[in-house]
Formats: structure tokens, C-alpha cells, sequence
């Protein structure tokens, strides 16, 4: 097992540096950087911008820049915003516990909502719960999140008015958690209803695949209730796709949900990406962009050795 | 394979009831229609894309036209979607925007499982350092957030025309399809039929095509099915946040985008385009859906339970 997860980390490296590769590529192709500002503007010489182009580093050929910014990022210098002023990581220090907040409370939310009905339905196969979940978790598979989220405001926020459209608090007031926790509602609704369909689909599935073993039956023999059969031993093995979808979600803890941050005025770092990204501010996109695929590397890893510890069948070659 | 021929069993008295001996692709198409759902979604599907494709006959509007005195005009037998914030009728819109949105959706998969399948073509069948190179950058795309790339694409270009679209989601998407094909390659070629094609000299090309494709099409069709309604709903995500197709062109998405700021007065211009949103892209899971049951035996057993 060491092994293994020695392994997959040094593997990971490559794919790493292609991906940083990849996205410092794709950013350099783009037009405008920290200098278009001052193009347009008459009192800055040609002079002046060879000056600023060299303090930048961008008289540099592209790989030594690339190499730059890679040993920079690694010691924790991410750059300045050129749109905020700002340095990258203190930025992303403000937005991430606002995205962790509610990021978490959708994870938490969905696991305890999911786990329960994913059971349920699968035990009770064919009963009218079984059917109705089915097809909620279909329909809302294929909600588009955004329009969820709209329908949600127009009706609990507009039409009804029990809850506030958008933002993480009312601005002006100072900290009140009854305040929070109703502009968290409509989100994290949002969020979790069409991750409720996921999990749910995954976890039933798997129920039905183990309740029909010999050792359930085996349980049930040795006469055992019902909550021992389906909590120790059913849902113990059926646990482990679920386990492992739910480690492949983890970066979104970071990641956020961009639309969902949009559409709320949640100010996350879902909504920062998008105002880097129409600011052309690329030190903030570097550095969401390398965490969160980096992130994703580790979730995948994460996620394989999960199965494994679960599911003690598999063996790490 | 695919045709259902008559076998005559005149000599055994045991078999005189005539016996069908049946193809492959007609077996699927039984248990396709054994799913009632995906029935249901192929005839729902197929109105909505007649409906859009003869847009211009079923609509007495003009989609771009506007009309300064019927603006914002609440659903009514006339404008059975109402009007939008420039007068605009909303059912013409939304029928003239499925025309984009559909089209833009298949051709998005069309690209992804072409790539997909020339990725997991080469990767399954030579092996080797061709499959380690190939994997290592499938496992790079996955890593990259989808969204944010396309979303970087958009704010380069400022929002992208029909083919950008589809050409961006397509080099995005086609992974899932590469490791699908793949996987199928890596166990068919270790089959006798493909061992006995070896034998009789039948080169790499012909192995490909004639004898591992065909037999790897299932997964292909179902990721396909599933890869126009993902495009469906990735294409209205960037339209609605105004990066994707830019109006006039009406599609789902950018429909959307107008309406987000006239949720209080015209709440009916957010409401009917994602409807029809939501119809196609549930339409096509179900039917998705129906194609796994069909073409994957081991589904059988559970077909029930929808």
C-alpha cells in the first residue's frame, strides 16, 4: 500500500507539470496581460513600456518565463493581481473560506440527505418511494444548474419573499447567523439537489448489487435484524463507489461552483475566477487553474486508495 | 448479424414450432422498447427537434424582430411563452434557438467521439508507449475543470461563434469515450476471432474496422447519447453567462441570460427556455438510458425498475 501511493505521487509529477505546461500555454496565448492598462495611455512612453516589460519579466523567452513562475509558485509566490491589486494567495485567502462554507454545507448536506434515501429506495425496490426518487433523481440530473437556481429565486425569493436573492449576508449589518444561514438556503438547495441524484443513483445501485449476496442472506439467517443486515453488512460493502465519488468531488471544496457563485452573488472563488477571467488578470487564473487541477490529481489518488482500503478484494499493483 | 432470418428445422419433429433465430441489433431494439421512458423521450425528443427545424412554418413571428409596444407581454393565446424585454415573441425564440442548440449539441459529441474513439482506437490496439503516452494525456484533460477552460476561450474571444463551440467542447470532452474504446480493444483483441483474422492475413486496418469496432459499438453509442445532452447543457451554461453563441442568435442559453434580470417583472422569460432545456436534456438521458438496457445484457435483469 506505501508502495503504491509512492507510487501514483511520483507519477503524479509529469502530470502535473504537463497540466501547468498546459494551462501557462493556453494563458500566454491570450491577448491584454499586466501591461495593457498602459498601452492605450499617451503619457506612457515606448520607453517606459520596455521598462515595465523587463520589471515584469516579460522580455523573457517564454520557457524561462514559464520556469519563473513554476519555482516562484512552488515557494508560495503566486503573483499580483494586476486587476486588484492584490497579492494572489492573500486574495485567495479572503475568497476561500466563503467557497469552503458553502461548498462544505452542500457536501454535508447532500451525504446526510443522499445515505438515508439511497438505502431506503434500494431495500424497498419497486415500492412507490423507490419510484418517485427515481424519477426526481433523473429529472434532476438533468436540471441545468443554473435554471435551478433561477426558478429557486423567482420562487422562494420573488414570488413567496421567505428568502434573500443573493449574497452571503445582508451588507451593512454586522455578524448574525440567522441572517447567514437564510442567504444559504437557495445555494446550497441548488447545489444539492442535482448532487442528490448522483449519489443517490450510485448508492442504490450498489445496495441492490450487494443485498442479493449469500452472506446477506447468511445474515438474515443467523437472525439478525434488520438494521444490523443493512447497516453492518450491507451498507459497509455497498459504501465504497459511493466513498470513492464522493472523494472525486473534494476539490470543489476549493473549486467552488462558479455558476452557482454567479447566479447568488456568492462571493467565492467560483465568482473571483470569473472576474479574473473577464479582467484578463492571469495571476489569479494561473494560480486557481494549477490548484485546482493539482487538486484533482490528489482527489483521483485519493479516491483509488479509498477503494481499496474498502474494499480489501483489490490489490495495488 | 443484424438480420433476422427464418431457420427451417424440418427434420427433428421436436423443433417442427418454428424456431426465429434472431439478430443482435433486433433483441436491442426489443428491450429498447420494453423501456417505456425512453419511448416516451425519443417521440418528445423528435417533436421538439421537428418543431425547431420547421420553425419558420409552425411560428407567424420573425425571431428577431422586435415590437416596441408588445414588450414584456405575459404568456397569452397569441404569445403562448409571452414576449420578451424587446417585444419579441418567446415561443418563436425558443424554437429558432433549439435549431442551435440542438444542432451545436450533436456536432459538440460528434467531435468528442470521433477524437475519442481514434484516441482509444490506438491506445487499445498497439499498446505499448503509444497507450502509456495517450493515457497520461487523457488523465491531464480530465484533470483540467472543463468549465474554466471553455470560460477562458470565451473571454479571449469574446464570446464564440457555433463552430468554437463546437470545436472547444469537443477537444474538452472526448476522454470518457477514449478510455471506453479502449478498455473494449484491450479485452476483444486478446479474442479468438481476432487471432484467427491474424492467421489469415487480414492487416491491422481491417482488424480495426471489421472485427473490434463493430463489436466495441455499444459503449460508443450509449457515451454518445449521453455526450449530446452533457453538450447541451455545458453549450447553455457558457451562452447564459454570455461567453458562448451571442444574440441576436437566439439559443437556450443566451435566451436565459436576458431573462436573469427580469426575474421579478418577466419571471415566464427564465422559466420556458430552460423547460425546453430541461425537456431535451431528459429526453436524451432516457433515452441513453434505454440504449444501455438494450445494448448490455447484463441490464437486463434490472429493466424493471424504471
Amino acid at each position: 500500500m506505501g508502495r503504491y501511493v509512492a507510487r501514483r505521487l511520483i507519477q503524479a509529477v509529469p502530470l502535473l507539470l504537463l497540466i501547468s505546461v498546459a494551462s501557462f500555454a493556453l494563458l500566454k496565448a491570450a491577448p491584454g496581460g499586466p501591461l495593457a492598462a498602459y498601452e492605450s495611455n499617451p503619457l506612457v512612453t515606448a520607453e517606459d513600456m520596455a521598462r515595465l516589460r523587463s520589471a515584469f519579466g516579460l522580455d523573457q523567452p517564454l520557457p524561462v518565463q514559464y520556469v519563473t513562475w513554476l519555482s516562484r509558485f512552488v515557494l508560495g509566490d503566486w503573483g499580483y493581481s494586476y486587476a486588484y491589486h492584490q497579492q494572489v494567495l492573500g486574495l485567495i485567502g479572503e475568497r476561500l473560506p466563503n467557497t469552503a462554507y458553502l461548498m462544505g454545507t452542500v457536501y454535508v448536506f447532500t451525504l446526510l440527505v443522499a445515505i438515508p434515501i439511497g438505502i431506503v429506495v434500494a431495500i424497498r425496490q419497486y415500492s412507490w418511494f423507490d419510484h418517485l426518487t427515481t424519477g426526481a433523481t433523473f429529472a434532476f440530473l438533468s436540471t441545468p444548474t443554473f435554471w435551478l437556481g433561477l426558478l429557486l429565486i423567482i420562487v422562494f425569493g420573488l414570488q413567496l419573499g421567505w428568502l434573500p436573492l443573493g449574497g452571503i449576508d445582508t451588507p451593512g449589518t454586522s455578524f448574525d447567523v440567522v441572517d447567514r444561514l437564510r442567504h444559504l438556503v437557495l445555494p446550497v438547495l441548488t447545489l444539492s439537489l442535482v448532487g442528490l441524484g448522483r449519489y443517490t443513483r450510485y448508492l442504490r445501485a450498489s445496495m441492490l448489487e450487494t443485498i442479493h449476496n449469500d452472506y446477506i442472506r447468511t445474515a438474515w439467517a443467523k437472525g439478525l435484524n434488520e438494521r444490523g443486515v443493512v447497516l453492518r453488512h450491507a451498507f459497509k460493502n455497498a459504501a465504497s463507489p459511493l466513498v470513492t465519488i464522493a472523494a472525486l468531488d473534494l476539490p470543489e471544496l476549493f473549486v467552488g461552483a462558479l455558476v452557482t457563485e454567479q447566479i447568488f452573488g456568492w462571493p467565492g472563488m467560483g465568482r473571483l475566477f470569473w472576474d479574473a477571467a473577464t479582467r484578463f488578470d492571469y495571476p489569479i487564473l494561473m494560480g486557481i487553474l494549477a490548484v485546482s487541477s493539482g487538486l484533482i490529481v490528489f482527489a483521483n489518488l485519493v479516491a483509488d486508495v479509498m477503494y481499496g482500503y474498502l474494499d480489501p478484494r483489490i490489490r495495488y499493483t | 448479424m443484424g438480420i433476422s432470418t427464418p431457420v427451417s428445422a424440418t427434420r427433428s419433429p421436436a423443433a417442427a414450432t418454428a424456431v426465429r433465430q434472431r439478430g443482435q441489433w433486433s433483441m436491442a431494439l426489443e428491450r429498447f422498447v420494453a423501456h417505456r421512458f425512453a419511448v416516451v423521450a425519443i417521440f418528445v425528443l423528435g417533436l421538439l427537434a421537428l418543431l425547431s427545424i420547421f420553425a419558420p412554418l409552425v411560428s407567424p413571428y420573425d425571431p428577431e424582430k422586435t415590437a416596441l409596444l408588445l414588450i414584456r407581454e405575459p404568456p397569452s393565446t397569441a404569445h403562448p411563452f409571452g414576449t420578451d424585454g424587446l417585444g419579441r415573441d418567446l415561443a418563436t425564440r425558443v424554437l429558432y434557438g433549439g435549431r442551435v442548440s440542438l444542432s451545436v449539441g450533436v456536432a459538440a459529441m460528434l467531435v468528442a467521439i470521433s477524437l475519442g474513439t481514434l484516441v482509444g482506437v490506438l491506445a487499445g490496439f498497439y499498446g505499448r508507449w503509444i497507450d502509456a503516452l495517450l493515457m497520461r494525456i487523457v488523465d491531464a484533460m480530465f484533470s483540467f475543470p472543463r468549465l474554466f477552460v471553455l470560460i477562458i476561450l470565451g473571454t479571449l474571444f469574446k464570446g464564440m461563434t457555433p463552430l468554437a463551440i463546437v470545436v472547444s467542447l469537443g477537444v474538452l470532452s472526448w476522454m470518457t469515450t477514449a478510455r471506453l474504446v479502449r478498455a473494449s480493444f484491450l479485452s476483444l483483441k486478446q479474442r479468438e476471432f481476432v487471432e484467427a483474422a491474424r492467421c489469415v492475413g487480414a492487416p491491422d486496418g481491417r482488424i480495426i474496422v471489421r472485427h473490434l469496432l463493430p463489436n466495441s459499438m455499444a459503449p460508443i453509442i450509449v457515451a454518445a447519447t449521453l455526450g449530446v445532452a452533457g453538450a447541451i447543457i455545458t453549450e447553455s451554461t457558457l451562452s447564459f453567462l454570455g461567453l458562448g453563441i451571442q444574440p441576436p442568435t437566439p439559443t437556450w442559453g443566451n435566451m436565459l441570460q436576458d431573462a436573469q434580470d427580469e426575474l421579478q417583472r418577466a419571471p415566464w422569460l427564465a422559466i420556458f427556455p430552460g423547460l425546453v432545456i430541461f425537456l431535451a436534456v431528459v429526453s436524451i438521458n432516457f433515452i441513453g438510458d434505454g440504449l444501455r438496457d438494450a445494448l448490455d445484457p447484463r441490464h437486463v435483469i434490472r429493466r424493471g425498475q424504471r
